[in-house]
């Protein structure tokens, strides 16, 4: 196993580095610019300067090798100064800077991490922790009523957009009852009870969107996953044996249900970082993810090549992870 | 009779300064929250140039003079606008002198002098730099402190109208102290004085979130005591125009919301909440439908859309271009996109008041029998499609713009109208940023105008429209040799035109200005250089609890911010 993993590990650099350079690639062939957006009383030839400052004047591989210098030697190096206090060199490196905001790209995603963490990760939470009782009894009474109303709005949370349930919430819950914001506040700091309630109130309409869809996600896997093992010939013999019901489900078949179930879950943390790029835009909750899409309206290059890297790092990463995992729940899986 | 009007003028005053002084208490107010829904990425409006940026760092920083909602200049770090008549701007036209306020402070205390205004236009003009705002400062020789309170410029040639530099949220004065480390290449690694420009203007940045929030307190050392009447502002970005316009007129949690780029019927309904109103301001934007002059058929491969593909095929004739016009009925198009936001005009220059030139309200009657008209007497007959042809060249139209729901509304409708005169339309929209992009290598920028008609926006900063109507002239059309980078789209091209244009930039006297501005306007439409559609404003959402707001179309929109208050 630990082989495995170091191999798997060694893998990955090639990967992440053809991954970077599809990116960058596919980036620069995009017809975008950083200068589109600005208005049409800039004269041609100030944009021409604008893009020369950029950088933008420099051939494709040169942008392309400096970006990989940035990225790879001078962030690690700040980040070891800032946790050290050590100094290496004079200090003065050239950090990825986003091309809207001029400012390092790695202090943006530093500052956007919090809100996106809280409200995509507890929604994901919220998400797992609701759908594995779900997904289980729906399969145990499979046809019931339960089930009937599960698979209702599963397929519901499923299928309806969170552009479409987020603006139907805010309407609601914001516009006429009054009883939510429809703005997140990202400068509020939790210090005292009446805070924490401001926070839980402007966090419960965007958890409660992402929550439904991830339940509803999960709750399938959980469910489908179920009903094969039930009908599997060794939940016969437990029963013949004379086990209780309670541990033929929640021991035998659950232990078992949910070994792909948690392959599904750990592909998915990647996305937790990643940000939900509509919800975020509704509720204005500022994180990675509308961060990434500004910066992919702006043509600001620099911001999405690091952002969508981190992520190809993400889901490199927990791809090894759910790997592992597999082999430590199934005793049958082993890759030496 | 005389002595009572003026006890009752005294009276008056003594209720105006009553009036006054119930407001005259800085940051007794309490909280403004403002909603941008383009988050705002810098508030260095010489590095970004974006009108988030221009608006949100107006509240900090200022200029020597800016325009207030009438189009008027106003002196903002000036004691008065330097003209011809008191001897601020030389006779030969090649030098003014601004005279500073006295006593004027930064917002960190020390004194803002004339060396602040003179570093201004070097951060600027330094090469390397990429400064957004560079054409503000085209044709000035040198700006110099002739102390500390006079700063003169001199221009290279005599400049008759010289209010670009230092006027208009554009060319705002920033403080030499904080950005002296900060000039050409070195601009951007400055994050912290780019994210937080010490100012002299109403309010002062606490924090600033890029693309997310920024944080305001009110200016200790503003030249007004009394100023301004909030402690702090809140300017909160990203969302949508819709959320943003609930935000004010529904739910109320916000103040003021900036561009609300809304259908009409969507917004009145929210203002039927009670909770905000809507505000309007008209500046120089109009959407207009550019007719290109060359041919652009793809089977001329790389010449299309230039000189040597030769005169397009059908919008060459006068009598198309005019028909085309003729054929649409501007206040639907108004009514269905625009509503209180727009007005149908004919004029390309449609503001402000002394440059709006009515020669050619002809336009804004459809009609369709005189187009019709028209088309047959100049020979082209309609077909068994109902599309009219002539020598084999069909009236038939590439028809391109944004992606934008209002714009596609209006493609439809256009299509509609001129499908009643025998003309075909064929619709396409490309991506904003790709269409405003402007890359060399992509058919579809509106500049390469791989199309036979195209539609979008366009405006001048300011009040005087001299550079923008130089956008028509034969050199700036854009082609392979000046990259593509040319402004004169529908390719337009009239020595007569030139003319005019030439006699502008030499005219100093201001109503003659305007009347060859209005000429310029007439030739552009009468001849079909494009369809003017729309005029456009600008629309706001206020909270009916805010009150001072003066919306204005010539400048930032939060040029006043200092003077806004709550309703008691």
């Amino acid at each position: 196993m630990f082989k495995f993993t170091l191999r798997r590990l060694f893998f990955a650099v090639p990967t992440l580095l053809v991954i970077s350079f599809v990116i960058f690639a596919l980036l620069d062939l995009a017809p975008n610019n950083p200068t589109g957006d600005l208005p049409l009383t800039i004269p041609p030839e100030v944009r021409e300067q604008i893009r020369a400052a950029l950088g933008l004047d420099q051939p494709f591989l040169i942008r392309y090798l400096r970006w990989l210098h940035q990225f790879f030697i001078n962030e690690p190096l700040n980040i070891l100064e800032q946790i050290t206090g050590w100094q290496f060199g004079d200090g003065h490196r050239l950090r990825v800077l986003s091309w809207a905001t001029r400012s390092p790209v790695v202090d943006l995603v530093v500052q956007r991490m919090p809100q996106t963490l809280w409200v995509v990760g507890l929604s994901y939470l919220f998400g797992v922790l609701l759908a594995i009782p779900i997904g289980v009894l729906s399969a145990y009474k499979q046809y019931s009523i339960f089930d009937q109303i599960g698979t209702f709005i599963s397929m519901v949370g499923y299928s309806v957009p969170t552009f479409f349930t987020g603006v139907l919430l805010i309407v609601v819950f914001s516009s006429y009852l009054h009883w939510f914001p429809s703005v997140y506040d990202t400068n509020l700091r939790v210090t005292d009870w009446s805070s924490l309630m401001a926070q839980i109130k402007q966090m419960f309409l965007p958890v409660m969107v992402l929550t439904l869809y991830n339940v509803s996600h999960i709750s399938r896997f959980v469910r489908a996953s179920m009903l094969d093992n039930l009908h599997q010939d060794y939940v016969r013999t437990a029963r013949a044996k004379g086990v209780k019901e309670k541990t033929v489900l929640l021991v035998h078949v659950l232990r078992n249900s949910l070994i792909p179930v948690v392959t599904v879950i750990a592909l998915g943390v990647p996305t937790i970082f990643s940000g939900a790029i509509i919800t975020e835009q509704v509720f204005r909750v500022n994180g990675l993810g509308q961060l990434l899409i500004v910066a992919v309206q702006g043509g600001d290059i620099p911001m999405v090549q690091t952002l969508t890297f981190i992520f190809a790092v993400l889901i490199v990463l927990f791809n090894l992870i759910a790997d592992v995992l597999y082999g430590i729940l199934d005793p049958r899986i082993r890759y030496d | 009779m005389k002595r009572r009007n003026i006890l009752l003028a005294s009276v008056v005053a003594a209720f105006a300064m009553a009036g006054s002084a119930a407001h005259a208490e800085r940051g007794g107010d309490g909280e403004l929250k403002i909603l941008f829904w383009q988050a705002v990425s810098t508030l260095n409006p010489y590095l970004s140039g974006g009108t988030k940026e221009v608006y949100s760092s107006s509240m900090v920083i200022e200029p020597l003079a800016r325009y207030d909602e009438t189009g008027k200049l106003v002196p903002t770090l000036v004691t008065e606008i330097p003209t011809l008549e008191n001897g601020g701007i030389a006779p030969d036209m090649t030098s003014m002198v601004w005279k500073l306020k006295p006593d004027l402070k930064w917002s960190d205390g020390t004194d803002f002098t004339a060396d602040d205004v003179v570093f201004t236009w070097k951060y600027c003009t330094a090469p390397d730099g990429g400064c957004a705002q560079k054409a503000q400062y085209e044709g000035i020789k040198s700006v110099e402190a002739v102390d500390p309170h006079t700063v003169k410029m001199t221009f290279t040639e005599p400049k008759y109208y010289p209010y670009g530099a230092f006027v208009g949220g554009q060319s705002p004065i920033i403080q030499k102290a904080q950005f002296k480390d900060c000039v050409g290449a070195a601009a951007p690694g400055c994050t912290s004085a780019n994210f937080g420009p010490i100012g002299t203007g109403p309010f002062v940045v606490k924090e600033f979130k890029p693309n997310d929030v920024i944080t305001f307190t009110a200016n200790k050392n503003y030249r007004d005591p009394a100023k301004p009447a909030f402690a702090t502002v809140t300017l909160k970005g990203g969302g949508d125009a819709v959320s943003a316009a609930r935000a004010v007129l529904e739910t109320g949690e916000y103040d003021y919301a900036w561009n609300m780029q809304v259908e009409p019927e969507i917004l009145a309904t929210m203002v039927a909440a009670g909770k905000g109103e809507l505000v309007t301001a008209f500046g120089s934007q109009v959407e207009r439908i550019n007719l290109n002059h060359y041919a652009v058929d793809p089977s001329l491969g790389e010449k299309r859309s230039t000189k040597e593909a030769g005169p397009h095929p059908a919008l060459s004739d006068p009598a198309v271009r005019r028909a085309l016009s003729m054929a649409i009925d501007r206040d639907v198009i108004n009514e269905a996109g625009y509503g209180a936001a727009g007005k149908p005009t004919c004029n390309i220059v449609p503001g402000p008041e002394v440059y709006a030139s009515t020669a050619n309200d002809w336009c804004l009657k459809p009609d369709v029998d005189g187009a019709n008209k028209l088309l047959d007497e100049a020979g082209w007959v309609k077909g068994s499609d109902g599309i009219r042809a002539k020598n084999g060249v069909k009236l038939s139209f590439l028809y391109q713009t944004s992606t934008n729901s209002v714009r596609q509304a209006t493609q439809a409708l256009v299509k509609d109208m001129w499908a009643q005169i025998g003309v075909a339309a064929e619709l396409r929209n490309i991506s904003a940023s790709v269409f405003f992009g402007g890359d060399p290598a992509s058919p579809d920028t509106f500049q390469k105008f791989y199309a036979d008609v195209e539609m979008y926006t366009n405006n001048f900063d300011g009040t005087d429209p001299e550079k923008y109507l130089a956008e028509w002239l034969c050199n700036q059309i854009p082609a392979p040799s000046n990259g593509w980078q040319g402004q004169n789209m529908p390719r337009y091209c009239n020595p007569e035109y030139e003319k005019l244009v030439t006699e502008l930039s030499k005219t100093a006297d201001l109503a003659k200005r305007a009347e060859i501005a209005k000429k310029a306007n007439d030739m552009l439409t009468e001849e079909g250089a494009h369809i003017p559609l729309i005029y456009r404003g600008q629309v706001s959402a206020r909270s009916a609890t805010l009150e001072g707001v003066k919306i204005n179309g010539w400048d930032s929109e939060l040029w006043n911010v200092a003077d806004w208050s709550r309703k008691k």
